[in-house]
């Protein structure tokens, strides 16, 4: 459903007797009012910051005179609810840091903050003056000719209309004024026609063209990068603190206890300090496998192949892995793949049924490719259950892409798709 | 007595590595911090044997794996025994690849707190002994498949301690059976593994490492 514009309800019946024509009124009157406020601005600036300029503190006024559009602008957008209930969506960025120097920055990079400052000088010295006229024009000539009663009956011997004609009887001026009362509603059509071209004209003036769209889901993309990565980094700060801090620490424990067993091998505390060995000993398995989830070392120190080769020696069933990767790839593409080749494997283990499963790929087209292989029962479905969502996710960030077929009867593959670049 | 450099960047474990080792009569000659230091220390000292950590300065990767094998090029059967946190087939595969895999040890850190068997293992190790970590041999026999697939249950129980540089006695004592069991299963698994029956000294090593390289005739020249 369209939104009532003005522009909608002019080719309404009801339209005259609705508030469509007190509202345009009110529109380009607040446009004089708004308009002189601008011109002054701009004059203002531009000449105390022209003859300042001398004495340097001129050119902030300069600065200032060039976002004057900025502020315009956002109070225009907000003006054209009156006539428009389509909101205009404001185009410009917020700045990557707090500070002024930041805001003033992106602000004079972008190109929503010049057209604005077009728009400013448009409408200050010409569109104002303009409408000005117009909403003037229609008020005087209705309200000059409704007030002719009333200026006979203060005058008590003559009014004149408009300026114009002289009435000096009672007949005269109720016809006078009866004539602007039906002419109210006639001119109620120009009037409202004019305030639409007027709205048309700032909704094209001041609205986001689709070249900071396109900035805005670049920096949409930017962001969910910088959160996986940061995500990532995380990550790898629990795994390095478990491994410095806990991990250690039950070590020394483990061993500390050790060494009281081999004094008190045949006292009453033997028992007991080899079942406080035995917890430490569990803990740290618990440690090593938690970790292993949150970042395995080899990962890191040795790429993909041999992470991938470690969770298939960790699998319940087979797995063969036949991975061909001349160069490492960067490391989120290895984190993401090593993940998801993780999830695939999971599956595998838990759902499928399958008694053996294959990881091959390597690079096709400066692509990483990446498939996992099961002779299950298939009826994978990426949509049921977070996980294999969760890979195509994590995935599409690096604009990879995950497809997965599982027939029901299988076999099911994944394949994941990575753009990798080699250098 | 053995003289023995210390790698470990965890202060608090090192500390209790140089107290237990001093109080197994040994002698810990250097006790350092980072694979830079290690290479210094064993080039000053000259020790019988190094024990190091995997993960350690500057990177905070394998630093000290990769300065253990970097070691043992430069000096060939210099025993090394590396402790590490992490059940992982390639760094256990790096180190037995250096120099026949003879004198070389991987275990898991937890592996301190059993002492006497700790201490037992570095004396093997620099005996020219071949330790591998129960676990990372268990891992092992589960998944490698060829050759390994040949072997029975009981036959992977005897070289999973054999790895581990356990003597036919105390493999023997462990599985409760005889001697003679184990030598019976040692002799099947050789040949299973076709590993020739010739008196080379290491058959014992080159079943281990047939096994964590998951290939058959390990070259015994």
């Amino acid at each position: 459903m369209h939104p009532p514009t003005i522009w909608t309800r002019l080719h309404l019946r009801r339209y005259v007797r609705s508030g469509w024509p007190w509202r345009a009124a009110l529109y380009l009157l607040s446009s004089a009012v708004l308009g002189l406020i601008t011109l002054l601005t701009l004059v203002l600036l531009a000449v105390a910051g022209s003859v300042l300029t001398v004495v340097v503190v001129g050119l902030p006024l300069l600065l200032v005179l060039v976002l004057t559009g900025v502020p315009l602008a956002s109070v225009e957008r907000s003006r054209l609810r009156l006539i428009d209930s389509e909101p205009l969506t404001d185009p410009h960025r917020e700045p990557d840091r707090t500070g002024l120097t930041a805001w003033l920055r992106t602000r004079l990079q972008e190109r929503a903050t010049w057209r604005e400052l077009g728009y400013a000088v448009l409408f200050g010295f010409l569109l104002w003056p303009l409408e000005a006229l117009v909403v003037g024009s229609v008020l005087l000539v209705c309200g000059g000719l409704l007030a002719t009663p009333v200026m006979l009956a203060v005058d008590g011997e003559e009014a004149r209309v408009l300026k114009m004609w002289i009435v000096d009887s009672w007949p005269g001026a109720l016809s006078a004024a009866l004539a602007g009362l039906l002419l109210m509603p006639v001119l109620a059509y120009p009037l409202g026609a004019i305030a639409a071209g007027r709205a048309a004209l700032t909704r094209f003036l001041l609205a986001s063209p689709t070249g900071e769209l396109n900035s805005k889901i670049k920096e949409l993309g930017r962001s969910r990068v910088r959160l996986v990565d940061a995500f990532e980094a995380e990550r790898r700060r629990i795994e390095r603190d478990l491994h410095d801090g806990a991990q250690q620490r039950l070590v020394a424990l483990s061993m500390t206890l050790g060494l009281a067993r081999l004094d008190a091998a045949d006292g009453p505390l033997g028992p007991l300090l080899a079942k406080a060995q035995d917890e430490a000993a569990t803990a740290l398995v618990e440690i090593r496998e938690l970790i292993r989830g949150i970042h395995p070392q080899v990962l890191t120190d040795r790429g993909l192949v041999a992470a991938v080769e470690d969770l298939a020696d960790r699998s319940t069933i087979p797995v063969d892995v036949d991975l061909d990767l001349p160069v490492r790839p960067a490391e989120a593409i290895e984190t993401a793949v090593y993940f998801a080749v993780s999830e695939a494997l999971a599956n595998v283990a838990k759902h499928s049924g399958a008694s053996r499963a294959v990881v091959r790929g390597g690079l096709e087209n400066g692509q990483l490719a990446v498939e996992v292989e099961d002779d299950g029962h298939g009826g994978a479905d990426t949509g049921r259950g977070t996980g294999l969502q969760g890979v195509a996710d994590r995935v599409s960030v690096l604009d990879g892409r995950l497809l997965v077929s599982s027939p029901p009867g299988g076999p099911t593959l994944f394949r994941l798709l990575v753009p990798c670049s080699t250098p | 007595m053995l003289r023995i450099v210390l790698a470990e960047d965890s202060v608090l474990l090192r500390e209790g590595l140089v107290g237990l080792m001093e109080r197994f009569g040994h002698r810990v000659v250097a006790a350092v911090g980072s694979a830079d230091e290690l290479t210094e220390a064993v080039a000053a000292h000259g020790p019988d044997i190094v024990v190091t950590d995997v993960r350690m300065p500057p990177g905070f990767s394998d630093e000290g794996l990769r300065a253990a094998i970097a070691l043992r090029r430069c000096r060939p059967g210099l025993p090394i025994l590396v402790l590490s946190q992490y059940i992982q087939r390639s760094y256990a595969e790096d180190l037995l690849d250096s120099s026949d895999g003879t004198g070389v040890g991987y275990l898991l850190k937890e592996r301190i707190g059993h002492v006497e068997e700790f201490v037992d293992a570095v004396h093997r190790v620099a005996e020219g002994g071949t330790v591998v970590d129960p676990e990372v041999v268990r891992q092992l026999i589960r998944h490698r498949r060829d050759p390994l697939a040949r072997l029975t249950a009981r036959e992977q129980e005897v070289l999973a301690l054999m790895a581990e540089g356990k003597s036919n006695a105390s493999i023997a004592a462990a599985m409760v059976v005889s001697e003679g069991t184990v030598s019976k299963h040692f002799g099947s698994i050789l040949t299973k593994l076709d590993l020739s029956l010739d008196d080379t000294t290491n058959r014992r090593v080159l079943a281990v490492l047939a096994y964590l390289r998951g290939r058959p005739g390990v070259d015994t020249a």
